[in-house]
């Protein structure tokens, strides 16, 4: 089990959504767990609920799991999916009102420092405009 | 009385057939001001609906509405699964939970409204679906027990898919446009109307 908060990276291209994690993984290192996933269900460009559904089981801890996402559809699709996990879940995954790839890289340093998720989400989301 | 299984399996076909036939407008319309997989993708989630009408139309009203929700979420591949898939949840969650149908269809009809306001954080005037949702809970309510409230509120359905024109789109991707998307009808609020249309016509035939 991780003691850190884990990444999930959600956008609408595949190949985005793997060179963010690519990014965060050289820059970060290893210590924070990362998924990804991309395309909507047809393999097109877009974004699909239950691959959301398992990037975030996939890494899931309790400390919590923090979402950077890319365009409206991937936040609304990632809202739900966090909606359709199991209860005792959807309160630690969070969806960070971040742009993808810078959010991802900070929300992944502090995670790296043991931060709890409110923390984290706290740093990503310092680079929006309020 | 209750809406027996024959007719919520006419609904659930003629929403789907509906939609799948307008999918190009919807794509030609949503590639105007958004970014043009409306239409693929609203069809691609009534195409998994249909697949699964059997399962769907065996189970009770609300479960079976809920389902059709679930089925959106899952498939559609944009905001709009999420968008008409709280719709559909919440409308089964509230004949679940023993509104009934069509005695309280405002009532119903309301939940689903509310549902696409709090999952889109928007409300009627942005230039989305509620554009349409929303005048056509008001005729709902304004002309119930009317013998033609169905021909009223499809009316009311396509008169407020033409004031989506000029309006500023505030949310979704037809935001990003600013100003261009003023001129164009936001592809969303016609698929509502394309639903909407389906749905009256076919409780006019069954009810």
């Amino acid at each position: 089990m991780s003691d850190t908060v884990s990444i999930v990276i959600v956008s609408h291209s595949q190949d985005i959504a793997k060179g963010t994690a690519d990014m965060v993984r050289q820059m970060v290192g290893k210590e924070v767990n990362i998924a990804f996933c991309g395309g909507n269900p047809d393999g097109g460009l877009g974004t699909d609920v239950p691959r959301i559904i398992d990037a975030i089981e996939t890494v899931w801890t309790p400390k919590g799991v923090a979402i950077l996402v890319d365009l409206g559809g991937a936040e609304t699709n990632s809202e739900m999916a966090v909606e359709m996990l199991p209860p005792e879940r959807r309160n630690c995954v969070v969806v960070c009102n971040a742009p993808i790839v810078e959010g991802a890289v900070m929300a992944a340093t502090e995670a790296a420092g043991g931060s709890p998720l409110d923390k984290v989400r706290a740093v990503a989301e310092e680079l929006s405009p309020s | 009385m209750d809406l027996d299984t024959g007719t919520l399996r006419s609904l659930i076909v003629a929403a789907a057939e509906q939609i799948i036939a307008s999918a190009p407008e919807l794509t030609a319309l949503d590639q105007a001001i958004g970014d043009g997989d409306h239409g693929i993708n609203m069809k691609r989630g009534f195409e998994a609906v249909l697949g699964k009408i059997d399962a769907i139309a065996a189970q009770p009203l609300g479960e079976a509405i809920n389902t059709v929700g679930k089925t959106l979420v899952m498939t559609v591949g944009g905001a709009s699964g999420p968008l008409y898939g709280s719709f559909f949840m919440a409308v089964g969650k509230a004949i679940a939970a023993g509104r009934r149908l069509p005695e309280d269809l405002a009532d119903v009809f309301a939940s689903g409204v509310d549902a696409v306001s709090a999952r889109g954080r928007s409300k009627a005037g942005e230039k989305t679906m509620l554009d349409v949702l929303v005048p056509v809970l008001e005729t709902l309510r304004s002309d119930a027990g009317r013998p033609d409230l169905m021909v009223r509120v499809r009316t009311t359905a396509s008169e407020a898919v033409e004031r989506t024109a000029p309006m500023l789109a505030t949310k979704g991707r037809a935001s990003y446009l600013g100003q261009r998307s003023i001129g164009r009808i936001d592809p969303g609020a016609r698929s509502s109307c394309v639903l909407v249309h389906a749905i009256c016509t076919t409780l006019e035939a069954h009810l």
